[in-house]
């Protein structure tokens, strides 16, 4: 099974990204901020990534970058999941190495139809 | 909704458009009818329809009938069928065209999510073949529908249904909390009124015909009947795509690409009508 990491400092987010991934027949895991994602990606890479932009300690961004360094960091598919929603914010969250972006809210429609996208569904 | 309204109802859709009302009937008709009502300043949906049927207004019969026909859509629904189009249909048609123009109708095009993502597959498309140009009318029975394809306005949740992140950034501008397609995509496209149960007068001849997730809601002999007119309106060498959970019940097509419901004209109907 495919392991989605969910990174979002609201509990409720990740419970809804939990139970959406988890339809789609995802193995999931939680991370409130990046520092604690980075943490798990460095013991194993999961096959996605679910990222929140807005987040204390190390935010989204920084955190793309971070992986984007590591080494295996390149393979997984990383689609944001924020508030942000200026072009300009989504066109730097692309350029970082994001795959895909999804504008909150969000629902299990628009889940499914950017990872097909991304070729994982 | 008493049962009578109900079926005063489905045999309203059934006559004008040729619609089968399915499923849940009842609750389709409370949601759909619902914002109807109110604008009309009636209480509910039951005196909506029971004003319908003494009045027997025509603008009311029309706005009942649009608000039930209001077909769900989105951007590049089934990718497949959108990357065969872009990498096999609009090339080859291109190719044997004199002046590249591949003429397309988008049949049912309800809110234009279809017709815009022809126009932005063809523009990638120019990159393997740069004489191609492309022309795409999108007609719908419902002037709402096609009031919103026209004005090129989506909202956020509408934008995120099937289009890429980068074709969003390429090909609309944010305006507040909606987003609008690009002025080079709206020239892609034009928008007429047409009801498919109508005989049409003029025939047009097109390349490429997209019915997608329509004729599935009308009768069977309705749908044969709508397919089997489409004929004489496609060039000898285009093509008609299906929805993919319809299948084909007019004779005068044959499958070009069937697991992703592509058909083209049957040889002899094409040299009868040429």
């Amino acid at each position: 099974m495919k392991m989605c990491l969910v990174v979002d400092d609201s509990r409720a987010v990740r419970k809804v990204a939990r139970r959406i991934f988890e339809g789609l027949n995802f193995d999931t895991a939680e991370a409130v901020d990046g520092l604690e994602a980075m943490a798990f990606c460095k013991a194993a890479m999961p096959e996605v990534v679910l990222l929140d932009w807005a987040m204390p300690t190390m935010d989204g961004l920084e955190f793309i970058k971070l992986l984007r360094q590591e080494p295996g960091g390149d393979a997984p598919i990383v689609v944001f999941c924020a508030e942000e929603n200026e072009p300009a914010q989504i066109a730097e969250a692309l350029d970082a190495g994001a795959d895909e972006y999804i504008m909150k809210p969000f629902d299990g429609d628009i889940v499914a139809s950017k990872l097909a996208q991304v070729g994982l569904l | 909704m008493t049962p009578g309204s109900l079926d005063f109802l489905s045999e309203l859709v059934r006559v004008r458009v040729g619609i089968v009302l399915k499923g849940e009937k009842a609750f389709m008709a409370e949601t759909r009818l619902g914002p109807l009502a109110r604008r009309e300043g009636l209480e509910s949906v039951e005196a909506l329809l029971i004003d319908l049927r003494q009045s027997r207004d025509e603008r009311l019969a029309k706005a009942v009938v649009e608000a039930m026909t209001l077909a769900e859509t989105s951007f590049f629904r089934d990718p497949a069928v959108f990357s065969h189009i872009r990498d096999v249909i609009l090339p080859a048609l291109a190719a044997a065209r004199p002046d590249g123009m591949v003429r397309v109708w988008c049949a049912g095009c309800s809110t234009g999510q279809e017709a815009y993502s022809i126009a932005m597959l063809a523009l990638q498309a120019q990159a393997a073949a740069p004489n191609l140009k492309i022309d795409i009318i999108g007609t719908d029975i419902s002037h709402r529908a096609l009031e919103k394809a026209h004005s090129g306005i989506f909202t956020q949740f509408e934008v995120q249904r099937g289009l890429p992140i980068r074709l969003l950034l390429e090909h609309f501008e944010k305006a507040g909390d909606t987003w609008r397609v690009s002025d080079r995509l709206k020239q892609a496209v034009r928008w007429r009124q047409l009801n498919l149960l109508e005989d049409r007068r003029s025939v047009r001849a097109f390349d490429l015909v997209l019915c997608r997730n329509v004729v599935r809601y009308f009768e069977p002999e309705t749908a044969k009947l709508v397919l089997e007119q489409m004929a004489p309106a496609l060039a000898p060498d285009g093509r008609l795509v299906l929805g993919m959970e319809e299948t084909l019940t007019a004779s005068a097509f044959e499958p070009a690409e069937s697991s992703i419901r592509v058909y083209r004209r049957k040889r002899q109907v094409s040299q009868a009508a040429a």
